[in-house]
């Protein structure tokens, strides 16, 4: 097979047409293999690999979801009871509310905090691509170390209270991630120090786009800073901002690793979300069905988002 | 916004806040690595007193970095070596051999990269065991090949669309044949969205938990990453040895972020923005 690619790679023009002419069938079979046949083979692997790991397992779950499967043997059509569980399932209910809990913060903190130092950065001259840098540096990072590290820090042994005890603030010493008021607003600390930098760093990109003139017109015109801001450089860098919030709607509902790494939903599962409750489901009670029907629920919400971002686009909203 | 000669101090105030927000959990990972057990603490927050470099040697003999790294090293070197072949082939069909059904097949990769691992993993995991593949590092591979592939292929689909037709043309011209103007023309021009496509996979594996934590059991064949979680998880009162382990994961990425910041970020971004 591959001498063949080869062999009809290495063919030059000339070549081909002294043979379609010299070998009418022959020619014409070269011609089908190298524009039907030959585009296809380059796709193939990349193809089938889609297939077998993401696509395939994909249909699998819609199906399991109407199932009873456990994993292994045989699975039973139970059609919607998955799904009417779902709905009532205590622990999915708690989990989703800390998951529109930080959805709220997500939609705020990290682009504001991200527009916000876009904006300053804009503004300096010396020193721009090391903030850059600085700000990046954990989107680079692993999670795991990153949820660790906070960890570290809030930990009643070597974390910052202890230090605060010791210097004369006593009423702090209590547990951070212990607290079931708290736990879910430090691990999402973390994963905002994470993430605020890639924000940022699209934001700040869009800025650079926008035409000096602009703010030439606005500055004659006597806008302040912040009016430049609001008219000028938030309308101008908008699409970026909408894309952020789009990847913030979807990610939110499927946050997993800073609560799993950090608290695994607890205590007395005051951090669960949605996508702990899938893997506890599926791989700590082998409840494969149930956790596939979580798993089809959580992508529907993907879809959603999605779709409802291409057809207000489609309609002729600009964003 | 841009009035020249104005003074931005305020600017470069808070901006210094941010740094040291962003780098003080970094900086606080290496001072501790290098402390005593004893000195973590008493002295949690700040700059070592004592140079424990032997943490380092323990985390690789007795944290099981000996073998973690070897095993990160082939999954994310087989990882990137594999999602730049496929991805590079696939590319550059959709961008020139123009197949039937190709636009399709560009719009499934566009979208196919923000599927929802949720939507897959219960079948897949099942699947995986059934074939032998759970438990084995060639079984994580091909996931990591299969979930950055769709990306890739998009990434480098516009760099292929993006060199001129010109370049070939004068090849031809020149009486290249059309495995040469693959090999001597399009690879080389192609060059830059390789390194990246290479470089984000590579960190990609590198760093990965969630499909690691599912996929692989044995210590013998834990990644990085899932060897971090459940030795820190084991000792987390051995805050030195764990923040030992934490610079030695987070220090290859580092490296190579800061010796390739451009193109990291490019071609980061560009996967955010699609």
């Amino acid at each position: 097979m591959l001498r063949r690619i080869r062999k009809i790679l290495t063919l030059d023009a000339s070549e081909d047409v002294d043979e379609s002419r010299s070998k009418m069938g022959g020619g014409l079979q070269t011609r089908f293999f190298q524009k039907e046949i030959l585009p296809w083979l380059f796709l193939l692997p990349v193809v089938g690999l889609n297939v077998l790991v993401m696509i395939g397992p994909s249909v699998g779950s819609v199906y399991y979801a109407f199932t009873d499967w456990k994993g292994l043997g045989s699975a039973e059509w139970i059609g919607l009871a998955n799904f009417t569980r779902a709905f009532q399932d205590p622990f999915l209910g708690r989990a989703l509310r800390n998951n529109l809990k930080w959805m709220a913060l997500s939609l705020f903190f990290p682009p504001a905090i991200a527009l916000f130092a876009a904006v300053l950065l804009s503004e300096i001259r010396r020193g721009q691509r090391l903030f850059r840098a600085i700000f990046f540096l954990p989107v680079v990072m692993s999670a795991t170390v990153a949820a660790r590290a906070w960890q570290g820090i809030y930990h009643p042994l070597f974390g910052v209270l202890p230090w605060l005890v010791d210097h004369g603030l006593e009423f702090l010493d209590i547990s951070l991630l212990g607290n079931p008021d708290l736990a879910l607003y430090l691990v999402y600390l973390a994963s905002l120090w994470k993430g605020w930098g890639f924000s940022m760093v699209l934001f700040f990109a869009a800025m650079q786009q926008v035409p000096d003139e602009l703010y030439d017109a606005a500055i004659v015109d006597g806008a302040n800073r912040f009016q430049q801001f609001l008219y000028i450089t938030l309308p101008s860098i908008r699409p970026t901002i909408i894309i952020v919030l789009i990847f913030t709607l979807i990610g939110s509902m499927l946050a997993f690793n800073f609560v799993y790494i950090m608290t695994r939903g607890g205590p007395n599962h005051s951090t669960d979300v949605l996508a702990l409750r899938m893997y506890i489901y599926a791989f700590d009670r082998f409840e494969a069905g149930y956790g596939a029907s979580i798993g089809v629920l959580l992508t529907l919400w993907s879809a959603f988002v999605t779709l409802l971002f291409l057809g207000l686009r489609r309609m002729g909203w600009e964003v | 916004m841009r009035k020249p000669g104005h003074s931005r101090v305020v600017n470069y105030i808070i901006l210094g806040c941010l740094a040291f927000f962003t780098l003080y959990p970094i900086t606080l990972i290496f001072f501790n690595s290098v402390k005593t057990t004893d000195e973590t603490f008493t002295n949690p927050l700040g700059f070592p007193r004592t140079w424990r470099l032997e943490n380092f040697v323990e985390v690789w003999n007795e944290a099981g970095f000996s073998k973690a790294i070897p095993n990160s090293l082939l999954v994310s070197g087989a990882t990137a070596v594999g999602v730049l072949t496929v991805a590079a082939l696939a590319g550059y069909s959709l961008a020139r051999l123009k197949p039937r059904g190709g636009n399709f097949l560009a719009v499934y990769f566009l979208a196919g990269g923000s599927l929802p691992a949720q939507m897959f993993l219960v079948p897949l995991f099942f699947l995986w065991r059934k074939l032998g593949l759970v438990d084995s590092l060639w079984g994580l591979i091909v996931i990591y090949i299969a979930t950055n592939s769709p990306f890739a292929v998009y990434l480098l689909r516009s760099y292929f669309i993006n060199i001129p037709t010109d370049f070939e043309d004068a090849a031809r011209v020149d009486g290249a044949s059309e495995f040469q103007i693959v090999w001597r023309v399009m690879l080389p021009l192609a060059r830059p969205g390789f390194l990246t496509v290479v470089l984000l996979t590579w960190m990609n594996a590198w760093n990965e938990f969630f499909f690691a934590n599912i996929f692989l059991h044995r210590q013998e064949i834990q990644t990085v990453a899932l060897r971090y979680v459940v030795f820190s998880g084991e000792y987390f009162t051995d805050w030195a040895l764990t923040s030992a382990m934490g610079v030695m994961m987070t220090l290859p990425v580092m490296i190579l972020f800061l010796a390739t910041q451009e193109t990291f970020i490019e071609g980061m971004t560009k996967g955010g923005l699609k």
